[in-house]
């Protein structure tokens, strides 16, 4: 048999300590894949190797016990018979003794007790490992690794056999504590906090070993405490972080209420550490231990743990500091430190514990009391010095978190501090128990103090959070009739006068903020409280509304006091809406959304229109149904002031609806299109929109400025592109009929019509303007067309198409973006003849190509005197100058540009032609530029203008635009649509920039090669970089002529320096070293734009970082460009030349 | 030789809080020049430091504990800094921390290069000890404007080494 010699060499080179690590590990392989197929057993692997087992020589000997050890380690799930485990177990645990094999024995040992299936070690076996370990085992002197081994086996032991080592009582806890002490690696330590937390749990006994044995435990784990790092840099090596450790010694502090009596006291005391993390790690261990060792013993410690935890709470108190923003209203209005967290959390929990004995001590204590007294001192919150008013907020934050705690604690401190606030503010408690009643007219004599309101703020916050957090409890503790119930019952209505008179007597001034943010932040709790109107009255709360609701309409020039009452209105808002109280909510509407929509709708101009926006779109926010009716509302207003605009011309209302226009799209369909709401809404005023304008017939001109058409059609393509398939379909077909009444379609033979249109665009030069309101109902419509989901039935798509056609042939771009979306979404498939009017793809191509106008094309060809030479028709001919007008020509090609984007979008293949067609007008338009004196100036302008905007077409193609085609508008894209482009046009206009003879259409060239560039993703740039850069600076010299072409100069160079910065560009940068550093340098004077300038720096300061061989011959040439920058007008520039002029001078 | 620094325990100040420039309009007027002003080089002073290192690299004194900025130790102050950009002038006062620092010149000579690199060439830079502040002020002053002694000091090695170890955080 093979086998044995086999094993027998696998065994000898593992043995082998002049073999590789590798090799070793891949004998040991071959030796486990054996046993594991079992063509080896485990006892005959053992008879190979005993000779290596039991020899004297020592290092070969411990070779090959760790040789079995590791080979078990392999082997944990192999099944083993109960004989051989005890063999094997026995023979580990004598070598437990031999000091030089050790390592292998504990391998051993550790991977037996570890195993869970196929045969486990008895109990005997267990307890006898664990006694060998006790005898023989030194832990502390050993090495990291074997410590980590020793630790490991134990805890092992400890955990899968506690009753087998629990029979060695005291024996074994004397073994761990000496295993222990003195360890100070992370990960045995790690380890060892685990042991102790094991071993507590292994003699659950209170009265047992580890009674006696709670002190030196204790001591030996006190001393970690707290942890800290003192190399933190090391500690990114080690696996274990400085929390990990920290958590475990926790645990292991925490696993006996035994330890009790010196953990307390030792925490206590390290709160005055000077160390900020332990004293967080000392109140986290207190909240930990709190929980685990109840509350008996805690309130042994009472009087020591509220004296350190109010010590702690009043030092770390300056960050209480409260923000008069805004923001903060939602919030708790302070940050807190991180001590000062974990304290407050931990006096919450020991409230929780022990109610009374936290409470009473509370109540009682002299501090919290002493400056209770002293606040009635002062007025305003200026008049506090600084220390007082850290120490005030901290009394806040006791109070608050201890009310909050529970409802017992609540009613106890509630009550005690709230009757004396209320006294000190002037409202006597009359009676403690007794009638709820309270004297209305009470006169508020005097303006309470900063002090109070403060914490009468935070003490009825506390409530309301307690109340909010435990659910039903508001029926539960009124009906209880608690007494703190009662009080709030009692003052809430003069509480919400105070509040409110704070409001109304405070100026703008900056000394007021923090009253009028009390005051506000008073009520907004006030109106909040849950329970329906069992705690604050009906009443009430309605005064508290129409109180914000006041301010809001009058108080317009008190920012802070207006924003605040906005932001609390959207917070009770959210409120009411989140508890489902139905009789809250209509009051809410009535007073607040209806007071506000009336707001917009009356001619009101007392409040800055902007200002009514915000509120009305701030307040929507806060609830489905208010926004609803907001929305409504707006509507009608829009609706309404759009009415006035056509039938009168009214222009004050023209500007009031562009603001409201504005808000509505810019706010509230955001809004709307987040939670897909109100579709049947959108769809209504849509609709009412075409209504109108269908009903109005004669516009009166001249006042329809750009900017509400602008607003009207972009409120009109995000409220169509939220609507569903089927509100789009009834809105086309609306929009399509009011179209057909328009003048140009109302000819019933609209098709030929159109066509007739179409040659007369051809022949005649001038561009014949619209109606006003044909140019509404035009605009309108391709807003709606771009709009629509790809499934949505466009009726009469034939005419649609044609009309569209005139009218972006007209020069209205809307009119080529949305022929660009009809093709982008036209479905590939369909036959056309699904419904009435539809067509397939392939004809709408016809359409736009113009095939069907074969019959036009002839005449129009043989008018412009060019017979034959391009064999294209239709609009490819007119993009190549077919047509007498330039302009035409120029319109042409940009709405082929719109087209060729949404076919390039979808991925269609018809987009190559187009390209095509752009490229040929790049080129041959230089090729007519020779022609002999045909043209004149005005002429050669049109050529010159109409070729760049073929260059610019691709532009178009790459870039994604906001308006249309895109995600929002439902256009359909394909994965990776840049980088195909890319692949594709690069290499033409490669050859062809190479090819071309003529200056300018090699130019006109490099300007579409640096469009392309621009609008492809920069990881797909840097594949090909080397290729590129030449490319890239030729195109950046050529642009850098003009002063028109800077913004598109500026797009390039940040392209080119998101190539030099990249790694995968390194390459071609290192080879083209020269060249770039000689271009930039000319860039360094650009004149126009002080972005080029500044970029072209940063580009040379990352040119410094090449290789030193290919830019020091550079240098001096940089450095005397640089410096002429130094004294350039702008001072990012110059700011960007110090430092490159270092970066350089330096190499 | 001396061991130990010249002023062990400085008083270190409390960074002013910067001013803060009103945002430029961008875009409006491309063409307009924005001069070059007291602020500007005050941003480009303040953070050069002089690190307490760099007084003990003289004497191998390894100390890393305590970098401090010429702003921290008030050797200079923004009122310090004179500018007048349509006659390319510049003068900066700067206040010794001890009226006996040897390390006046070195620091006279950290913000002279330190002006060189990042000035136009057109500007004149006057350097001055505040008077009244050192012991052999004149001689100082006299040494930070001489051309040629500047030059001079500037072919040493060693002098422009520490210069730029000085000045080489203010370029980060």
């Amino acid at each position: 048999m093979a086998e044995p010699s086999q094993l027998t060499q696998h065994i000898e080179s593992f043995v082998d300590s002049s073999c590789s690590s590798t090799q070793q590990a891949a004998s040991l392989d071959a030796i486990v894949s054996f046993v594991k197929n079992d063509v080896v057993t485990i006892s005959s692997l053992v008879r190979e190797m005993e000779m290596y087992l039991t020899t004297t020589d020592s290092i070969i000997r411990a070779r090959g016990v760790l040789l079995l050890g590791e080979a078990l380690k392999c082997l944990s799930s192999k099944p083993l018979d109960a004989a051989t485990i005890h063999s094997l177990m026995s023979f580990f645990k004598e070598r437990l003794a031999d000091w030089r094999a050790l390592r292998g024995a504990l391998v051993g040992c550790l991977a037996l007790v570890k195993r869970k299936s196929g045969g486990m070690v008895t109990s005997s076996d267990a307890k006898g490992v664990a006694e060998s370990f006790l005898q023989n085992l030194q832990v502390q002197s050993l090495g990291q690794h074997d410590r980590k081994l020793c630790f490991e086996l134990m805890e092992c032991l400890l955990e899968y056999y506690p009753h087998a080592v629990a029979s060695l009582g005291d024996d074994l806890i004397y073994g761990i504590c000496e295993a222990i002490d003195g360890e100070k690696d992370p990960q045995c330590l790690m380890l060892a906090f685990h042991i102790m937390e094991v071993l507590v749990q292994v003699f659950p006994d209170p009265c047992g070993p580890i009674e006696s044995f709670a002190s030196d435990l204790f001591g030996i784990l006190s001393s970690y405490f707290p942890i800290h790092f003192t190399h933190p840099k090391a500690e990114e090596d080690v696996q274990v972080k400085r929390d990990d450790l920290s958590r475990a010694l926790m645990l292991a502090f925490s696993s006996s209420p035994l330890f009790e009596p010196s953990v307390i006291p030792l925490l206590l005391e390290k709160l005055s550490s000077s160390l900020s993390s332990a004293k967080v790690d000392s109140l986290k261990y207190l909240s930990y231990c709190t929980s685990k060792y109840g509350a008996e013993r805690i309130a042994k410690h009472a009087g020591a743990i509220w004296s350190s935890l109010k010590d702690v709470i009043f030092t770390s108190g300056q960050s209480f500091v409260l923000s008069f923003t805004p923001e903060s209203l939602g919030g708790l209005g302070c940050q807190e430190n991180e001590i000062a967290a974990e304290a407050l959390a931990l006096l919450e929990k020991v409230v929780i514990q022990n109610n009374d004995l936290f409470s009473s001590m509370i109540v009682g204590d002299e501090e919290i009391n002493m400056v209770l007294n002293s606040i009635t001192g002062c007025q305003s919150y200026n008049e506090i010095p600084l220390q007082s008013t850290q120490k005030l907020y901290s009394v806040g934050r006791i109070l608050y978190v201890s009310v909050k705690a529970s409802v017992a604690s609540c009613s106890r401190i509630f009550q005690y501090f709230f009757s004396c606030l209320m006294e000190s503010m002037g409202l006597p408690v009359v009676n403690g128990s007794g009638t709820c009643s309270f004297n209305d007219d009470c006169i508020i004599s005097k303006r309470p103090n900063h002090g109070s309101l403060y914490l009468c703020v935070e003490l009825l916050g506390a409530c309301r959070d307690l109340v909010i957090s435990s659910g039903d409890l508001a029926s539960q503790c009124v009906s209880a009739n608690e007494t703190w119930c009662c009080l709030l019952q009692r003052f809430s209505t003069s509480l919400s006068k105070i509040f409110s008179s704070t409001l109304a007597t405070s100026t703008d001034k900056p000394a007021h903020d923090a009253d009028v943010y009390l005051g506000v932040k008073g009520l907004q709790i006030l109106a909040t409280f849950p329970g329906g109107y069992l705690l604050v009255s009906k009443s009430t709360c309605e005064s508290i509304l129409m109180t914000f609701v006041s301010i809001i309409t009058v108080d317009f020039n008190k920012t802070l006091l207006w924003k605040l009452s906005v932001k609390a209105l959207v917070q009770i808002g959210l409120f009411i809406h989140g508890s489902n109280e139905s009789e809250k909510s209509m009051s809410y509407m009535d007073i607040v959304v209806q007071k506000i929509v009336s707001m917009i709708s009356s001619d009101n101009h007392d409040i800055p229109f902007q200002l009514q926006l915000e509120a009305i779109s701030d307040i929507g926010t806060s609830g489905l149904q208010y926004m609803l009716k907001i929305v409504t509302g707006l509507q009608e207003v829009i609706r309404a002031n759009l009415a006035e605009v056509y039938v009168q011309g009214n222009v004050k209302s023209a500007k009031v609806i562009i603001h409201l226009l504005e808000c509505y799209s810019n706010e509230l369909l955001p809004w709307i299109q987040k939670y897909e709401v109100f579709e049947e809404v959108l769809l209504q005023f849509v609709v009412s929109i075409w209504n109108q304008i269908e009903n109005c017939m004669a516009f009166p001109d001249g006042i329809f400025e750009k900017e509400l058409l602008d607003a009207t059609m972009k409120v009109m393509k995000l409220a169509v592109a939220s609507c569903s398939v089927e509100s789009q379909n009834i809105i086309i077909d609306k929009a399509y009929t009011v179209l057909s009444s328009s003048t140009f379609l109302s000819t019933k033979d609209s098709l030929s019509s159109l066509q007739a249109q179409l040659e007369e665009l051809e022949d005649t030069q001038e561009t014949n303007k619209f109606s006003s309101r044909d140019e509404w109902i035009h605009s309108l419509f391709t807003s709606v067309i771009i709009a629509l989901h790809p499934q949505t039935r466009i009726p009469n798509i034939r005419t649609v198409l044609h009309f569209l056609m005139i009218v972006f042939l007209k020069g209205y771009v809307t009119a080529a973006q949305a022929l660009g979306s009809l093709v982008n979404k036209l479905d590939l498939k369909t036959s056309g003849t699904e419904y009435s009017g539809g067509c397939t793809f392939e004809e709408a191509m016809d359409i736009i190509f113009g095939k069907n106008l074969s019959s036009s094309d002839h005449v129009s060809a043989g008018r412009s005197g060019i017979t034959g030479y391009w064999s294209e028709t239709g609009l490819t001919n007119l993009c190549l100058g077919a047509a007498n007008s330039g302009l035409l020509e120029i319109h042409s090609i940009v709405g082929l540009a719109w087209i060729g984007k949404g076919l390039l979008m979808r991925g269609h293949e018809k987009v190559k032609d187009i390209t095509i067609v752009f490229l040929e007008c790049l080129q041959s338009n230089g090729r007519r530029g020779a022609l002999p004196l045909e043209e004149n100036n005005c002429n050669w302008d049109m050529r010159l203008s109409a070729m760049k905007c073929a260059a610019d077409a691709f532009q178009v193609l790459m870039s994604d635009s906001e308006l249309c085609l895109n995600r929002k508008f439902h256009a359909i894209i394909r994965p990776l649509y840049k980088q195909r482009f890319f692949s594709t046009i690069m290499p033409i206009l490669q050859s062809l920039i190479i090819q071309s003879d003529s200056l300018l259409s090699r130019s006109m060239l490099y300007r579409a090669f640096a469009n392309v560039v621009i609008g492809t993703p920069l990881i797909v740039i840097l594949n090909d970089a080397k290729k590129l850069i030449p490319m890239v600076l030729d195109s950046l010299k050529l642009l850098s002529k003009d002063v028109l072409d800077k913004d598109i100069m500026y797009s390039l160079l940040l392209v080119l320096s998101g190539i030099l910065t990249d790694k995968n560009g390194q390459e071609g940068v290192i080879e083209n070293a020269h060249i770039i550093i000689n271009y930039l340098i000319g860039f360094v004077t650009y004149p126009h734009t002080m972005l080029v300038r500044e970029t072209t720096i940063q580009c040379l300061v990352a040119m410094s970082e090449l290789p030193h061989t290919r830019i020091y011959p550079m240098r001096i040439q940089v450095l005397q460009a640089v410096s002429k920058a130094l004294d350039d007008p702008k001072r990012a520039v110059r700011q960007e030349a110090v430092r490159c002029r270092q970066a350089w001078s330096v190499i | 030789m001396v061991s130990g620094l010249i002023n062990a325990n400085p008083v270190i100040y409390e960074k002013k809080e910067r001013r803060v420039r009103s945002a430029p309009s961008v875009g409006d007027d491309e063409h307009a020049v924005e001069p070059i002003d007291q602020l500007e080089l005050e941003a480009r002073f303040v953070r050069v430091f002089i690190f307490l290192t760099f007084l003990n690299h003289i004497r191998d004194i390894k100390d890393p504990e305590h970098p401090y900025s010429l702003e921290e130790l008030k050797v200079i102050t923004e009122d310090a800094i004179e500018v007048d950009d349509n006659h390319s002038y510049v003068r900066v006062t700067f206040t010794p921390t001890v009226e006996h620092c040897s390390m006046a010149t070195v620091i006279g000579l950290c913000l002279r290069v330190k002006l060189m690199r990042s000035l136009p060439q057109r500007y004149k830079v006057d350097i001055r000890v505040a008077p009244g502040t050192h012991a052999t002020e004149s001689a100082v002053n006299k040494q930070l404007n001489d051309k040629e002694r500047v030059a001079a000091a500037l072919e040493n090695p060693n002098l422009v080494d520490m210069v730029d170890e000085c000045l080489a955080p203010s370029y980060a």
